[in-house]
């Protein structure tokens, strides 16, 4: 795929990779609608629950539109998205709301995950970078074994037991910051900062790992190759070797381990979300699979997949501009 | 030339981790102006040797003794004197040029890191106008991929220019470059040295490229300089064995002759502590040469030798003229309008050809001249475009799979790296034996006594056979890649630049080999290559491929000697050639 950007440079390779986005998310889109529909049971048993008779149920499923054949129904919904229009949500009409838009309701989850993915990322970039620079720079040295040690012992722990680590020494023995990370509903979790610590640094533990091992490996690379040597060889210091010639050049490898990690950031941590009973989108979507609201949960599944490609864009297009070699023709 | 050296070296020292000498008692100082070539073989040192000019040692190396002086200043240690009293030119400038650096801004860095009291455009137009670059904003901006390879190594010289150190360190900085680059840019080396007075080291294993540029050269073996002296006296009237043996091996278009090979192969680093270290190789060693490590001494004045018999060794012999069979016999292989593309691109643009039977054919062009392309048609390895060749009169199908197996086992070929084109897990007896057995039928018996057969005729020592390739050295394994052609029983067996990967010594006697089974078995040569001195040593006729299409046919001798078509004249004269630069300097 990049070989072809060669020629025709960095527009003609957007076009061409959101066209490609596109299409791949008409196939998730299939495949959502497809998968969740498939599930056992439905919004108005569940609402119904020991007194659904044949009778109410088909009352409620017509009352939610769920009695419409399944291409009608997909087309609806798929409709509905494309237009910004996620529709009402089932639990909220059952309820007996008027109207119950999901829009509204996973609006505030995904600012808070977004806010905490930010806050993760943020910190996430710069320290592995740093922490894989000085490992790569130290190669076989103490400052090496530490970082690809505890780094290996991060990769092999659950976030769960990580965040319950966390909760034990920083809550439970110094008792310096809180077990949970509750926002109420019309509240930033910015006005709680002390609260978005142990979520972060629990994300961070997971990702920062896999993360520095990877830009430790593209460094290593880097550092070994002719154009880092005759650096040395022109005389310029150490310093500058390893920042300028090394880095710059291990940058590249990097962005798409650094991309992997802001999907899974933003694609709702669930686990995390739900140790920290932190309000995400994470924490929504389980709760809407939990009470059959199917498209609550295709609209969020479909919004995380719009975002998995429109990063995975992203991430190619830093690569691309990283590397002049993708981004002009040789003469 | 003034008296004060620019670059002294003085007992350098370097040793691996486990304390032993991969360069030892090196010394030797340059002139401004002056230029010193430093030639030796593959695993002589002459790279480490090097890069211990600035003071830098490879991973796992280390500077023991010694110190380098240049500019005044001592080198060893001082980074920052690099790049601004002592600068290095790579062998491959397009991995040592930064790909995310375009030309300005690699200019710039130098300037601003060394002299930034001089960063100016017109002190970078300067610099890339020395190095014979357009110096205008549209190339300042381009990226070393941009570049084609004379280009890129006329970059990397810029770089190494800039700063205007009095210094020059140049490791094997044409070795990747066709001849006809190769010789713009030794001019403009010269040119370099001769404005600007810059004192040059020029490291490299081409004989004739150092006889080119050199006004001195020393020799390396194994780590130590074993002779030194100006550059024509040295290469007339060697006073070390190894030199002599040297100059015999190189195959030279100005000088037709049968090559002489060296016996055995390089030796390691610290495989002769205790005495010469080419004692195993020398047709002149005597036990004393075994006792100790003969010093580097005076042999005469300006020439120090580190032969014990120096004024022994004989004069390399030049004049021994080789046979060149007469063209015009039978046709064995016939390429008839040939065309072969790649992709959309046409490499081959119908060429005609035929091969006589025992005949050695060279077909030589520079890179992407479609040489390479032209022997994998005639192999099956690459379907032609259009175009038909035919052995004894009748179709080759264009791949070879689906040729007869007899038309399979009559063409057979040699690749130019031995090292991917063996089996890494097989024996070397078993890899030999197995077109044997498969294309000629024999059983598993009686196809590895020919193995062990061709084995021997190639000269391969018998305690090799049940090797694997990577415990054999380069110039053995392309033995077996020979005698594995050779198992097959062909007619006709095609050469892709199989010497071009081997030291010239090495070269030397697989080339040797290469006429004498030539004639011991009748077998038809088809000998890709871009070194006209090989062409000149063992080919019959000679065919000048350039951009797909032959400018010139003939028998060897007549086109090298009276090249009628003004392409073969161009890579004549930029192909280095030892006896014109020894007659031009001398």
């Amino acid at each position: 795929m990049m070989s072809a950007v060669k020629r025709t440079g960095t527009t003609a390779f957007l076009v061409r990779r959101g066209l490609a986005g596109v299409v791949t998310l008409l196939v998730a889109s299939v495949l959502i609608f497809a998968a969740t529909e498939i599930l056992p049971g439905d919004i108005a048993s569940a609402v119904l629950g020991r007194n659904a008779t044949p009778e109410a149920l088909a009352e409620v499923r017509a009352q939610l539109g769920l009695d419409a054949s399944l291409p009608s129904r997909y087309l609806d919904w798929l409709g509905g998205f494309v237009t910004g229009d996620l529709g009402d949500s089932a639990a909220g009409l059952a309820a007996g709301a008027d109207s119950a838009p999901i829009w509204e309701q996973i609006s505030e989850p995904i600012r808070n995950t977004l806010i905490l993915a930010g806050i993760t990322i943020a910190l996430l970039v710069p320290l592995s970078i740093v922490l894989g620079v000085l490992a790569a720079t130290r190669v076989g040295r103490t400052v090496d074994h530490a970082v690809s040690t505890l780094t290996l012992v991060a990769i092999s722990l659950p976030e769960f037991v990580i965040g319950s680590l966390l909760v034990l020494v920083f809550f439970v023995q110094l008792d310096v910051l809180p077990p949970v990370a509750l926002v109420r509903p019309g509240e930033n979790p910015l006005a709680q900062p002390r609260e978005l610590v142990l979520p972060a640094l629990t994300l961070l533990a997971t990702s920062l790992a896999w993360t520095t091992r990877l830009v430790r490996a593209a460094m290593v690379e880097a550092l070994a190759s002719e154009h880092v040597e005759q650096a040395r060889l022109n005389g310029f210091s150490e310093r500058r070797v390893v920042w300028r010639y090394g880095l710059r050049n291990a940058l590249a490898p990097t962005v798409q381990v650094f991309a992997q990690a802001v999907q899974y950031l933003v694609g709702g941590v669930i686990l995390t979300e739900v140790i920290f009973s932190y309000n995400g989108l994470g924490k929504e979507l389980v709760d809407a699979v939990v009470v059959r609201d199917v498209r609550a949960v295709q609209s969020m599944a479909m919004l995380i997949a719009v975002a998995y490609i429109v990063i995975n864009i992203l991430a190619d297009l830093l690569v691309v501009l990283l590397v002049p070699r993708l981004r002009t023709a040789a003469s | 030339m003034s008296d004060a050296p620019a670059i002294r070296v003085e007992g350098l020292r370097i040793e691996r981790a486990d304390g032993v000498a991969i360069v030892d008692g090196v010394s030797f100082a340059v002139a401004p102006g002056e230029v010193l070539g430093i030639v030796g073989e593959s695993g002589s040192g002459k790279t480490t040797t090097a890069l211990a000019l600035l003071g830098h040692a490879g991973r796992g190396l280390r500077i023991a003794a010694g110190t380098v002086e240049a500019g005044g200043q001592r080198v060893t240690g001082d980074r920052a004197l690099r790049g601004r009293v002592i600068s290095y030119v790579p062998q491959d400038p397009g991995s040592a040029l930064d790909p995310t650096l375009r030309v300005g801004s690699a200019l710039e860095h130098m300037l601003r890191a060394h002299r930034p009291e001089r960063l100016t455009p017109a002190a970078i137009a300067a610099a890339l106008e020395g190095a014979s670059l357009p110096a205008d904003a549209t190339f300042r901006r381009r990226y070393p991929h941009q570049l084609s390879g004379g280009q890129q190594q006329r970059c990397a010289i810029a770089v190494a220019l800039v700063c205007e150190p009095p210094v020059m360190i140049l490791d094997e900085p044409t070795t990747g470059l066709d001849v006809v680059t190769q010789a713009r840019i030794l001019d403009e080396i010269d040119r370099l040295r001769r404005e600007r007075g810059v004192a040059m080291v020029y490291v490299s294993h081409d004989l004739g490229v150092v006889a080119r540029i050199a006004d001195r050269v020393a020799v390396m073996y194994a780590g130590r300089i074993v002779e030194e002296g100006p550059t024509a006296a040295v290469l007339q009237r060697p006073r070390h064995a190894y030199t002599r043996g040297l100059v015999a091996s190189i195959p030279d278009h100005g000088a037709p002759r049968r090559l002489r090979g060296m016996a055995g192969v390089g030796a390691a680093p610290g495989e002769s502590p205790d005495g010469c270290a080419f004692v195993p190789r020398c047709p002149l060693a005597v036990p004393a040469c075994s006792a100790s490590v003969p010093p580097l001494a005076e042999v005469e004045p300006g020439r120090r030798s580190a032969c014990l018999r120096a004024a022994e060794v004989p004069a390399p012999d030049v004049a021994e003229a080789r046979a060149i069979a007469p063209t015009g016999g039978a046709s064995l292989l016939v390429v008839d309008d040939l065309v072969a593309r790649h992709g959309a691109t046409t490499v081959v643009h119908g060429i005609s050809f035929a091969i006589g039977r025992g005949e050695c054919v060279a077909l030589v062009g520079e890179s992407g001249s479609g040489k390479t392309t032209t022997a994998r048609a005639i192999a099956g390895l690459h379907e032609p475009a259009a175009g038909r060749i035919t052995l004894d009169g009748d179709d080759l199908a264009g791949r070879a799979r689906r040729r007869t197996p007899a038309q399979r086992r009559r063409i057979q070929i040699v690749f130019q790296n031995p090292t991917d084109a063996l089996h890494p897990r097989q024996r070397v007896i078993d890899q030999v034996a197995r077109p044997a057995r498969v294309l000629r039928g024999l059983d598993g018996r009686a196809a590895r006594a020919e193995a062990t057969r061709l084995m021997e005729l190639v000269r391969l020592s018998d305690r090799l056979y049940e090797r694997f390739p990577r415990e054999l050295s380069g110039g053995e394994r392309q033995r077996v890649g020979i005698a594995r052609a050779l198992a097959a029983g062909p007619d006709l067996v095609i050469c892709d630049e199989i010497t071009s990967a081997l030291d010239v010594s090495v070269q030397a006697s697989v080339l040797e080999l290469l006429v004498e089974l030539q004639g011991a078995l009748d077998v038809a040569l088809l000998l890709i290559t871009h070194d006209l001195g090989v062409v000149a040593s063992v080919a019959d006729r000679v065919l000048v491929l350039e951009a797909g299409q032959i400018r010139e046919e003939g028998r060897v001798d007549k086109v090298l000697e009276m090249p009628e078509h003004p392409y073969t004249r161009r890579l004549l004269d930029a192909a280095p050639s030892l006896s014109a630069a020894v007659a031009g300097s001398g």
